[in-house]
């Protein structure tokens, strides 16, 4: 048993865990921030997608050591109160849920995605992009209709600050 | 997973010296390869050293003709790095066709080279550019550190600091990717050298690793370009065969994915 220390939304907190306990482990059973998924624990899926000091990384594949002193966002860390984020509202726009099942990797992801491509999106960059996420709903129509809304919709929100 | 003990190590010496006081430890940089194969308990570690945060194994340095990457460099800051672009810009397109992105933000050179994964595509750099393998205890060739699938000529608590390119007159990667699993279904590193020397190096192809191939470096000593490779043939003996791929295609891709690579180098 270790303790770790990190800071998850904005907030530090001090956990207890196993050394063998994996970061999606430490947000969903210690933490109880559930809203990171396990899709195939093989690093392929993507549903585990948090961000660590800003960079997406599928936590499934990160020990909770090695994230001690880190700066992790998870899908619940991202709307400011009852406002969404705009990846979020455009999803939800756009009808990119579907079962849901993967959308929080999904968004966390695309967040990444935008910040490091800024305006310069376009359709097929997203779905090269998106290639470590997998929707087993197999509609990415709508997703990649919902990255590009937000790309726009975070774009004008920059400009605006 | 097995239980194991984690520690991070600030220095490599400090690596060292735990990696010493384990019973079977093991050291973690990016931990894509490692968590995977400790989670599916095909490895138990009874310590696992994580080296990925140490200062001096984490950078790019280009000095003349010489381009150095720490071994804990991340798959992303290599692929970003404007040295490396400049340099040896096929690094930075390897970098980019590896893993997908929040792999990228995690693997790390250093790592990818230890594992010596028979699909990585690292070691099909190394030996086509010529590089060096630095550890902290000696310079390896790099036509000597690769020994075969998932062996290297590492000893126990050795540690890759760096990994040192001559830069080169040319050089162009092409690879033919596993849909889902991204890596190497045959990929292929050529490299005109800056005294004139032709080295091609494939990966995913051969059954006992990354594999130099000497009847297109023959090919393309005489004439740099992709016609040049036409009439080559690629013998299937030796080569990888599964659900994916016969050795017969994979002899074929060796050749199609060299001629990509002369093309891509200029």
């Amino acid at each position: 048993m270790s303790t770790v220390k990190l800071t998850v939304n904005g907030k530090a907190v001090s956990v207890e865990a196993e050394d063998r306990t994996l970061l999606v482990h430490l947000l969903r059973d210690h933490l109880n921030l559930t809203g990171t998924h396990v899709g195939c624990d093989t690093s392929q899926c993507g549903a585990c997608v948090v961000h660590i000091d800003g960079r997406a990384v599928k936590s499934c594949t990160v020990l909770a050591g090695q994230a001690a002193g880190a700066n992790v966002t998870t899908i619940e860390g991202i709307a400011k109160g009852d406002e969404l984020h705009p990846m979020q509202a455009a999803f939800r726009d756009n009808h990119g849920l579907q079962c849901g099942y993967c959308t929080p990797g999904m968004i966390m992801s695309a967040i990444d995605i935008v910040h490091r491509h800024g305006g310069e999106l376009d359709e097929a960059t997203v779905r090269e992009e998106l290639e470590g996420n997998i929707c087993r709903c197999t509609g990415y129509h709508n997703i990649v209709k919902a990255v590009l809304d937000a790309a726009s919709r975070m774009k004008v929100a920059q400009a605006a600050e | 997973m097995y239980e194991t003990t984690y520690h991070r190590a600030s220095s490599v010496d400090e690596a060292a010296a735990l990696f010493a006081k384990g019973s079977e430890a093991k050291f973690l940089a990016g931990g894509h390869t490692l968590l995977p194969v400790m989670k599916q308990r095909l490895a138990g570690p009874s310590d696992v050293i994580d080296i990925g945060k140490i200062k001096d194994l984490i950078g790019v340095q280009l000095s003349g003709d010489t381009l150095v990457i720490k071994a804990a460099t991340t798959y992303y800051d290599i692929m970003t790095n404007t040295d490396v672009k400049k340099a040896i810009p096929a690094i930075s397109y390897l970098t980019s066709v590896l893993g997908d992105p929040a792999v990228r933000h995690r693997g790390t050179i250093g790592g990818s080279i230890a594992n010596n994964d028979p699909a990585a595509d690292f070691p099909a750099a190394l030996i086509s550019l010529g590089a060096t393998v630095k550890t902290n205890k000696r310079s390896i060739a790099a036509e000597d550190f690769f020994k075969g699938l998932f062996t290297t000529a590492l000893e126990d608590g050795e540690i890759i600091t760096e990994v040192a390119f001559p830069v080169p007159e040319k050089a162009g990667y092409a690879k033919m990717r596993h849909p889902a699993s991204r890596f190497a279904l045959t990929g292929v590193f050529v490299t005109k050298t800056k005294s004139g020397d032709v080295r091609v190096a494939a990966t995913g192809a051969s059954q006992s690793g990354v594999m130099r191939v000497s009847a297109i470096e023959a090919a393309l000593k005489s004439n740099w370009s992709a016609s040049a490779i036409d009439g080559v043939t690629v013998s299937a003996a030796g080569l990888l065969s599964d659900i994916h791929g016969s050795s017969d295609y994979r002899a074929n891709l060796v050749k199609v994915m060299a001629q990509r690579a002369v093309q891509a180098a200029g």
